[in-house]
């Protein structure tokens, strides 16, 4: 006998202005099945599952949970029929407990008092009972992001879901971490509860999942069991073409042009960044991989100006560094591609022209006793969307017009173009589509055969393979020694990443 | 020298400070409650008008005391309304939506009180709350009399305090509440409707500091004229950043400013010869400045404060 | 119902705002003023014709928007860049006040006292903004609340004053300050008229800051900081420097808004110098969509809204009050219009 299937997607279109991110969608998850939804960046994952889960509402379409249809739309109904969702930036308050983020919403609303006790003891069962150890009165802000993953579960399972949505869930975990929620995972899935995660890594769809949906530009393109396909097809799938990967060539590393001495960051009472020591040279790239939240931001930061450090030093071409500002930095031919485009990378309103020449306004081509030359900006900005391809406009469009992948090309260009001795970028691949991809570490390794020296602040693990000669990890604000990559395998980088830096070979 | 430190054992230093306190207290509790869920109510100086004219017009055309308290509420609650739809449901600057709306209220209030009441010698009166004395209790000594012979309406807003403090801290409705203020995306992504809680918080602040312009008309003096609020809203904006977004803090932070307000007033009687009027009474004005500069470097802000919600949209 | 961002704002919906803003404030207030019991149309056309409709009614607009295109810029200038300047009504009482003290002292021919006060009151104005925007910029005070409380502070300063050692001993009853000296007066544009040559300055003000905005590269520079704070600071805009600036244009111009009012019209200052116009410089900010060269317009309209308002509530009874009704009226449905050109409406 056929069972109920614990959840039908049936025909899920959705359409963003005349971006279709969604066309036609169908899927279908069995009871206890834990299966993969795997894409590249823009594939129109995330929207399916915000759809399911009620944050958006679908042009066409429908779902059904057990055989009873969900009314789509509100997460309240979701959450009622049993759907519950980690979201890939947490929905999580802060300056409240977990205890406070996990009761929010689950008492009627008006009732005298709030049930805390009770609250208190259902989540400590529910903890024991998964192994999701948290402190229910410690706050949000101060936990790790994997404790804080820890807590969206936690609400989810809080909340008598049976159909778990985890989106990318393991982007801010270790290799081990990554590998206890998978375990977890299928102790849930053998207790009845049907699991979707999202996610674009092949190895962990293909360990994690019974079964895998491909969808390429919003439609679903293929579906397979894990265990009669390979990570070949499944790229090959979720691409549709074989992508060309640049390969690194040799070369030489010439002498240090960035170096970093003991420094130490202590915000907010934390120590952010903890004795961090790196030598950076000319014709070379070093990665300083690891997952987000330990420390990366805080050190793109200080090389980039923003921030000064509260003990050691930062030489930058010979030049003690720590109190140059961002223009001072820029003029000595230190480029800087930051982390969030959308909010540092480019201000949305200005246009083109005024965000590429913002960080060089001094620059005499650009600006006369401080009357700006526009027309001279225009021209520069014109070769750059020719040189480096920038689709969406002209050097008179504001910038939040742009996608994702363009903007990140124009922000490469800008800095490019100044034939840079050094280049700091901090996830520069990050939420691009594959082919932007390929096209972002094709300009990164042509600088690197140019002359200049690279910093590469990354999560990625196949990013660091391909493109790094050296390649320190950062685990709480400390940084490893560095090591040569040609002598690491993924695995063991993926221990470096977790921390452990015993028994490496130190290539200095 | 004696005599600066005599004042302050006086009860009716004490007395006057708590009916000077009553209607910052409303006002105040009023932007906190819109500020935990996330909105900056900057139309609080023109609700506070608004509230005291249309108070003070209802019992002047021959309505009770307390009826003109709820249409001092409602006329607030309905102000309220408009800024929750200019700054939550079309998300727009929220600073500029509330300066819109004091301009607005402000001017109509007068305008309506201009077409019921006009110019003449001296404006009209009502006849205002008389001090209602706790039986028992208004007779101990010290602060008996201060304490417990106040206007009802005293009463309702130290009991207010306790109410938002309990509502705010254990109740499901004031941790739906601090949730859309910290993070609104986390409010949806557990079913609840950040947008709504937004509106109501807005409203009932709204009505409260609709209440506490009342106060001024319906019991610290008994007629209306414009002007007559002078910047005792903006001081409530001050005051909740050094309540620390907190009721109970409010209502002591209210309290000490009204005990400084008191105290300025009779310094003036003292020392009124020797030194300008305007100097003292200048003094409540900068003591809100620095007690701002003083709370700004550490106090927790409620992280979604001013930041519209718009759903599908993320940061 | 949801909101869906337009790609690009509906141009026809930017321009016409302010004109729609302005009509269904108009509607409102007939409303009003129907209420009052006065005929509708008779009093809208009497709006008119004490606004427009004799050679002293159209320079007493004229005058009357000459503060408010101070005031404006002022806010413009304050609002491009994300600093809430709440304070120009304080602003422009300290640059009046010090513009009239500054008088005691310099003795010297009109075409060297005229400029030389008017920098005096913007240099005061100038100093008024400054302060909360360095509390801002150090210690993360709001100066939405700091401005504003000043403007109180400021206002019973100036009272002080011209109580104490700025009193004019000629004068009886009302107190006020020691006039402007005549070397300091501004010349009339219109005899026997109440219009001074202050309209130039605005006017010149007003096109000095286009061009700071247009062309300059602080004008990009506080665009930017004002756009994303973030983002400019990775760009390497000097956030505070760059804040501090716009303090200073913004509260210098609200300053020379005080000291223009003195010197024009009443030749004195008394705490009644200003009927609310830092306030309403706010509302013409907005009207004209933090535009310089809209200032100009927008201060031409309020100031027509406020004269005729005058002259028909004298005529018709109504209470004055409508004018402030009608023009804060008019900035929320400017708001409205303005985000509607910005999104679209989804059911």
């Amino acid at each position: 006998m056929m069972q109920t299937p614990a959840l039908v997607l049936k025909g899920i279109s959705k359409k963003f202005g005349a971006i279709t991110a969604n066309a036609d969608i169908s899927i279908s998850l069995q009871v206890g099945e834990v299966i993969a939804l795997l894409g590249e960046n823009g594939a129109g994952k995330t929207t399916l599952m915000n759809i399911l889960f009620g944050h958006y509402m679908p042009d066409e379409g429908s779902v059904e949970i057990e055989g009873k249809p969900l009314v789509l739309g509100k997460p309240r109904n979701a959450i009622a029929m049993g759907v519950g969702m980690v979201h890939q930036h947490f929905s999580l308050a802060p300056n409240l407990t977990v205890l406070e983020n996990i009761m929010t919403g689950t008492e009627p609303l008006f009732s005298l008092r709030s049930k805390t006790e009770a609250a208190r003891a259902k989540l400590t069962k529910l903890a024991d009972r998964f192994g999701l150890l948290v402190d229910p009165d410690a706050f949000v802000s101060d936990l790790s992001v994997g404790e804080q993953q820890r807590v969206e579960i936690l609400k989810a399972l809080f909340n008598d879901c049976r159909i778990l949505i985890l989106d990318e869930p393991t982007a801010v975990l270790t290799q081990p971490e990554a590998e206890q929620l998978f375990r977890l995972l299928r102790v849930m899935a053998t207790e009845g509860l049907s699991i979707i995660f999202i996610s674009h890594k092949l190895h962990e769809v293909m360990n994690g999942a019974d079964r895998v949906v491909v969808l390429k530009g919003g439609r679903l393109v293929a579906e397979r069991q894990t265990s009669a396909t390979d990570k070949a097809e499944l790229a090959e799938l979720m691409v549709g073409h074989q992508v060309k990967r640049p390969t690194r060539s040799k070369t030489t590393p010439g002498p240090v042009v960035m170096k970093a001495k003991d420094v130490t960051l202590i915000q907010d009472g934390h120590k952010r960044l903890d004795n961090v020591n790196f030598e950076l040279r000319e014709n070379e790239v070093l990665s300083i991989i690891g997952v987000s939240g330990n420390g990366q931001a805080q050190l793109a930061q200080v090389l980039s100006g923003l921030v000064k450090p509260s003990s050691g030093t930062v030489e930058v071409l010979g030049e003690l560094s720590n109190n140059l500002t961002p223009t001072e930095l820029t003029e000595r031919g230190v480029a800087r591609i930051p982390e969030d485009r959308n909010t540092e990378g480019a201000i949305g309103a200005l246009s083109l022209w005024q965000n590429a020449i913002l960080q060089r306004i001094r620059d005499p081509r650009f600006s006369k006793r401080g009357i700006v030359r526009g027309q001279a900006a225009e021209t520069y900005t014109q070769d750059i969307i020719r040189n480096f391809d920038v689709r969406g406009g002209t050097p008179q469009t504001e910038a939040r017009l742009l996608s994702g992948g363009n903007l990140q090309k124009l922000i490469l260009g800008r800095n490019l173009s100044e034939n840079p001795r050094i280049l700091i970028a901090a996830q520069p691949a990050r939420g691009l589509d594959e082919g932007a991809i390929a096209e972002v570490h094709r300009r990164l390794l042509e600088v690197r055969a140019a002359g200049a020296g690279i910093l590469l602040i990354s999560e990625e693990l196949e990013e660091t393979m391909l493109l790094a000669d050296r390649v320190q990890a950062i685990v709480n604000g400390c940084l490893s020694p560095p090591v040569a990559t040609q002598t690491l395998d993924s695995r063991q980088l993926g221990f470096m990443m977790a921390g452990e830096w015993g028994g490496l070979e130190h290539a200095v | 020298m004696i005599d600066l430190i005599d004042i302050l054992f006086t009860t009716g230093l004490w007395s006057s400070a708590l009916r000077i306190a009553t209607p910052l207290i409303f006002a105040t509790l009023g932007a906190l409650l819109c500020e935990r869920a996330g909105v900056l109510n900057l139309g609080i100086e023109g609700i506070m008008t608004f509230g005291a004219m249309a108070g003070w017009l209802a019992v002047f055309m021959g309505a009770d005391l307390w009826t003109g308290v709820m249409v001092a509420a409602i006329c607030g609650a309905t102000f309220g309304l408009l800024h929750s739809g200019l700054a939550v449901v079309l998300g727009l600057s929220q600073h500029v939506a509330g300066l819109g709306i004091t301009l607005f209220a402000s001017s109509l209030s007068y305008y309506i009180f201009r077409l019921a009441v006009p110019v003449q010698g001296t404006p009209p009166t009502i006849e205002p709350f008389q001090p209602w004395s706790v039986p028992v209790l208004s007779d101990l000594p010290l602060f008996g009399p201060t304490l417990f012979s106040q206007t009802p309406l005293t009463y309702l807003a130290l009991i207010l305090a306790l109410v938002m403090a309990y509502v705010l801290n254990r109740t499901p409705i004031g941790l739906a509440i601090r949730i859309t203020g910290e993070n609104p995306h986390a409010a949806e992504a557990q079913g609840l409707n950040p947008i709504a809680i937004r509106i109501g918080a807005v409203v009932t602040g709204s009505a409260l500091m609709a209440m506490g312009g009342a106060y001024l008309t319906l019991a610290a003096f008994n007629s209306f004229f414009p002007t007559m609020v002078q910047g005792r809203g903006w001081v409530c904006i001050a005051l909740v950043v050094f309540a620390m977004w907190r009721p109970g803090r409010a209502l002591l932070g209210a309290i000490l400013f009204a005990v400084f307000d008191a105290y300025q007033l009779r310094l003036q009687t003292n020392f009124g010869k020797a030194v300008p009027y305007q100097l003292f009474l200048m003094l409540p004005y900068v003591l809100s400045i620095v007690a701002l500069v003083v709370m700004s470097r550490k106090a927790k802000v409620p992280r979604a404060l001013m930041k519209p919600y718009r759903r599908g949209e993320r940061d | 119902m949801r909101f869906e961002r337009r790609e690009q704002p509906v141009a026809a919906i930017t321009i016409g705002a302010p004109i729609l803003a302005v009509t269904i404030s108009l509607l409102v207030a007939g409303g009003l003023i129907a209420l009052a019991g006065a005929p509708v149309l008779a009093s809208y056309a009497s709006i008119f014709t004490s606004a427009f409709g004799s050679k002293l009614a159209i320079t007493e607009t004229l005058t009357r928007a000459i503060p408010l295109m101070f005031t404006g810029l002022a806010a413009a200038v304050a609002f491009r860049a994300k600093v809430w300047n709440i304070g120009a009504e304080g602003q422009l009482y300290i640059g009046a006040l010090a513009a009239a003290a500054a008088g005691l002292w310099i003795t010297a021919p009109p075409i060297i006292t005229i400029p030389a006060l008017i920098v005096i009151a913007a240099c005061a104005g100038m100093v008024l903004l400054v302060i909360p925007v360095f509390m801002r910029v150090r210690f993360g005070v709001d100066e939405v609340v700091t401005t504003l409380l000043l403007n109180f502070i400021v206002l019973l300063f100036v009272s002080l004053a011209i109580e104490g050692f700025l009193r004019d001993p000629l004068a009886f009853g009302w107190p006020q300050s020691v006039p402007i000296p005549e070397e300091g007066r501004l010349p009339k544009l219109v005899d026997r008229s109440r219009l001074h040559f202050g309209l130039v300055i605005a006017v010149g003000f007003a096109i000095l800051v286009y061009l700071i905005h247009r062309y300059t590269v602080f004008g990009l520079q506080s665009r930017a900081a004002g756009e994303s704070q973030s983002g400019a600071a990775f760009a390497g805009v000097p956030i505070a420097r760059t804040l501090l600036g716009v303090a200073c244009l913004s509260g210098g111009l609200a300053g020379v808004a005080g000291a223009v009012e003195a010197m024009g019209v009443k030749g004195f200052v008394s705490t009644d110098l200003s009927p609310g116009f830092g306030y309403s410089g706010i509302v013409v900010a907005m009207l004209a969509n933090l535009n310089p060269i809209g200032v100009i317009f927008a201060a031409l309209f309020v100031a027509a809204v406020f004269v005729g308002a005058d002259g028909m509530s004298r005529s018709m009874e109504v209470p004055t009050f409508i004018a402030d009704v009608t023009v804060s009226l008019a900035l929320l449905t400017m708001l409205i219009a303005l985000f509607f050109a910005a999104y679209r409406v989804r059911w």
